[in-house]
């Protein structure tokens, strides 16, 4: 009866969120009149109902309840326990469930902290929450129903989980990321509001910054796991595939970045208003194309998820509407917005034009790579692909340029800056610079390319961007101010991009691979390691066996053992490869096993593939740096302040004035 | 024409005159940088270009396959008579199988050899890359 619980309380969900939506919307109106007051109510509702059908669908999985279609299709009674429970969001029904939830958890903790806010914007914020939630809800129980039966014929066991999801990183990537995609709704609810309730002053910008904060750290943190993931778990060592589902967390993550700039120009200074609004709305209806491109099947991909046109053609009129329809309302009101407000060249405000220029034309080029297969084929019925040749064409100008800039972030001031000041607060910053790119001069340029020029001045760059900010971190201590929560965030997550931007050279620049025909007792060296192939081990895993490689590595005088597998799964399907690798601060050692060479004739041993991968940890770990950074922004007492004040305006009965 | 107006086009005049630049750059460099796929028949009579990136995909043909430590020779085919060579050094995908569809990207050779840079076999054993499904392949067996 679990099962139809859960099927039950989300279709009762799914009720509560129209009726909110229309209570949210229209209830000033007579009709609704006094209905308002139970919108808290109908949320933490629908809050409670939306996890007990989640919580129902996981006692499915714990249960190994193969009565289910969606349990019986991913999962396996040999599946580790862990396994099992994170296996709810291995497949599309279940992680649209987990998306729904998650909805639901932001809509609750919205209505929770808004109290603050003017009574008919919150309201709008609410209603138009639950407007979104209306969609996905219906999208789950219409076309993807993680509740179904498999009757008559119930399965006596489960097809399993695809063995490359039976990792670590299935249970923590995708909650992180859709925290991100789904968080950047609030973002939209509150631009919608805005447009709606004719507030259209800064105020709607100071309220939704903390939120867009929030969503935006939790995307990038689930990006680089997922990065990470794909790197240790695919087997081959890349971290980075400009494929096209990556590519669809990687559009809303580049105007989330753009927007957390805007909005703090918009809340501070009153400037880009419209542009502000703008992309709120596209961060959101990037997230929805996402979803389109990942669970529509439209585009080849390694992420797959059923292929299934009906929920294709679902996800596509509901993005078309929410893309329409706010962009009709914007186009309404947002050109009352005459925001006038000069700023010089050499200010905060010019700089975080220039990052939004930027980044708006680096999603141009991700999305129309993206889009371009799917585009030449409707028209010519020709198939092509897009790799990473034009990506990087592109991507790294731009990311070089972009972070040029943040060399200025600490220094500029709003509205306008003295040159003397900016030119004082270049020079030591510039001198390091130049004596890190003098000194790699000659070890660097091994060889000669464009990429490797690239390369030394995102290295360059980047020290200019730490010292720069150390600098003015220094200064201000000096100067007796302690650094705001909010400084602090800045501080952390642009040193963290200038920590993933090094990670990326280096990586891309220096990383060996080598694929090598190996026998056991063979013995290879690469860059100063000795790789010994010592045997070839039959192991057992809990539901799997694999044929595991005992290679022994002596590097810098140290001896360490990696164990790279070829795995076999109790459940079939097909053999999988888990890389063995040893981390480190400066440098990965990567090994996989390849195939053995005895088939067909002609070879014997094993192919085995060597990387190593110089400073590849620093891509995570800069992005991990800039996922806190954000989130320790919010946490500044000034918007605490500022919800107390105005929680005092409102009860004065008086609007704030802004 | 009054200033607020007159400011007004001013910005409008840029924006659209910036996003036709990057917009027109973007496609430009997608127009180099793209790999159009070939099946067989059109690598065979000629359709393929020589020396230029290109993607190209068939079944292995039983039998074809070749290896010299980590060098592969292998012939894709359509199975209804087209079919061409193909060269890769290095780990094959874990997948790839004689009789299996699989996707080669690299550059045809001026001595029509396809010199692969990369062999994928995606997914499963159920799998059909879908840029495959056109050339209604017989499964063998």
């Amino acid at each position: 009866m679990t099962v139809e619980l859960g099927h039950f309380a989300i279709i009762l969900a799914f009720v509560m969120a129209i009726g909110m939506a229309v209570i949210g919307l229209f209830g000033r109106m007579r009709l609704f009149a006094g209905t308002v007051r139970t919108l808290p109510f109908l949320v933490a509702g629908q809050f409670v109902l939306t996890a007990l059908a989640f919580a129902m669908l996981m006692l499915a999985f714990a249960e190994d309840d193969f009565s289910v279609l969606y349990v019986s299709q991913h999962s396996n009674s040999l599946l580790p326990f862990a396994y099992k429970l994170s296996a709810v969001w291995g497949g599309h029904e279940g992680s649209f469930l987990l998306w729904v939830l998650i909805m639901a958890v932001w809509m609750l903790a919205v209505t929770l902290r808004s109290r603050h806010l003017p009574p008919l914007f919150r309201q709008h914020v609410i209603g138009v929450m639950a407007l979104m939630n209306t969609g996905f809800l219906a999208f789950l129980i219409f076309t993807s129903n993680p509740f179904t039966r498999a009757v008559p014929f119930v399965p006596s066991e489960g097809v399993d989980l695809n063995p490359l999801l039976q990792d670590f990183g299935l249970i923590v990537h995708p909650p992180m990321l859709y925290v991100g995609y789904v968080g950047f709704s609030v973002a939209f609810s509150f631009a919608i509001a805005a447009l709606l309730s004719g507030r259209l002053d800064a105020a709607w910008a100071r309220w939704s910054r903390p939120w867009t904060n929030v969503a935006w750290a939790f995307l990038t943190v689930g990006i680089a796991l997922g990065s990470w993931w794909a790197y240790y778990e695919l087997g081959w060592g890349g971290w980075w595939f400009w494929d096209p589902v990556e590519n669809a967390s990687f559009m809303p993550w580049i105007v989330g970045t753009a927007l957390i700039h805007s909005l703090a120009a918009t809340e501070k200074r009153g400037i880009f208003k419209s542009w502000t609004l703008l992309l709120a709305i596209a961060a959101f209806s990037l997230s929805l194309l996402g979803a389109f491109i990942v669970r529509s099947g439209v585009l080849t991909s390694v992420h797959a998820f059923a292929v299934d046109p009906e929920r294709g053609t679902f996800i596509l009129i509901f993005l078309v509407l929410v893309v329409g329809g706010s962009l009709t309302l914007y186009g309404i009101r947002a050109w009352q917005l005459g925001s006038r407000s000069a700023f010089s060249v050499l200010s905060r405000d010019a700089f975080i034009l220039g990052n939004n220029i930027l980044l708006v034309v680096s999603l141009a080029v991700v999305l129309l790579g993206t889009l371009a297969p799917l585009g030449y084929e409707a028209v010519t019925g020709d198939k092509l692909s897009v790799g990473k040749p034009y990506f990087n064409l592109f991507f790294v100008p731009l990311m070089l340029l972009l972070s040029l800039l943040l060399v200025f972030a600490p220094l500029v001031n709003w509205k306008r800056t003295d040159t003397s000041r900016i030119i004082q607060g270049l020079r030591w910053p510039f001198l390091l610079g130049g004596i890190v790119g003098l000194s790699m001069v000659f070890t660097f340029f091994d060889t000669l390319s464009w990429s490797r020029v690239a390369a030394w001045f995102a290295v360059i760059i980047a020290v200019l961007v730490t010292t720069g900010h150390v600098m003015d971190l220094v200064r201000r201590v000096k100067g007796g101010h302690t650094p705001s929560l909010a400084y602090a965030g800045m501080f952390i997550a642009h040193l963290g991009f200038a920590m993933s931007m090094v990670g990326v050279a280096l990586t891309e620049e220096l990383s060996s691979e080598k694929d090598l025909a190996m026998r056991p007792g063979d013995t290879v060296e690469r860059s100063g390691r000795q790789i010994r192939f010592v045997s070839i081990e039959d192991v057992k895993g809990p539901n799997y066996t694999a044929r595991a490689g005992h290679f022994v590595v002596t590097e810098d005088g140290r001896e360490y053992v990696l164990w790279p597998e070829k795995r076999q799964y109790v459940s079939g399907g097909n053999l999988m490869t888990e890389a063995a690798i040893e981390w480190g601060f400066l440098r990965d050692l990567y090994i996989s096993l390849g195939e053995p060479l005895g088939e067909p004739a002609g070879s014997e041993g094993w192919a085995v593939r060597v990387h190593i991968k110089p400073f590849v940890r620093w891509i995570w770990f800069g992005s991990i740096f800039m996922g806190l950074g954000g989130g320790l922004a919010v946490l500044d007492r000034r918007y605490r302040r500022v919800r107390e004040r105005e929680s005092r305006e409102l009860l004065a009965g008086s609007m704030p004035a802004s | 024409m009054n200033p607020v107006r007159k400011r007004r086009l001013v910005l409008v005049t840029t924006l659209l005159a910036g996003s036709a630049l990057v917009i027109g750059l973007v496609l430009l460099g997608l127009r180099e940088n793209i790999n159009m796929f070939y099946l067989p028949s059109q690598v065979n009579n000629g359709e393929a270009p020589h020396e230029r990136s290109i993607r190209a995909g068939g079944m292995v043909l039983e039998g074809s396959w070749q290896r010299d430590a980590m060098l592969s020779t292998f012939v894709l085919t359509d199975r209804q008579g087209a079919e061409f060579t193909v060269r890769y050094e290095g780990i094959l995908p874990d997948l790839f199988r004689e009789g299996q569809g699989v996707i080669v990207e690299g550059t045809l050779g001026n001595d029509g050899v396809f010199g692969a840079r990369e062999v994928l076999a995606k997914h499963d054993e159920n799998y059909m890359p879908p840029e495959l499904a056109g050339m209604h392949l017989e499964r063998p067996g």
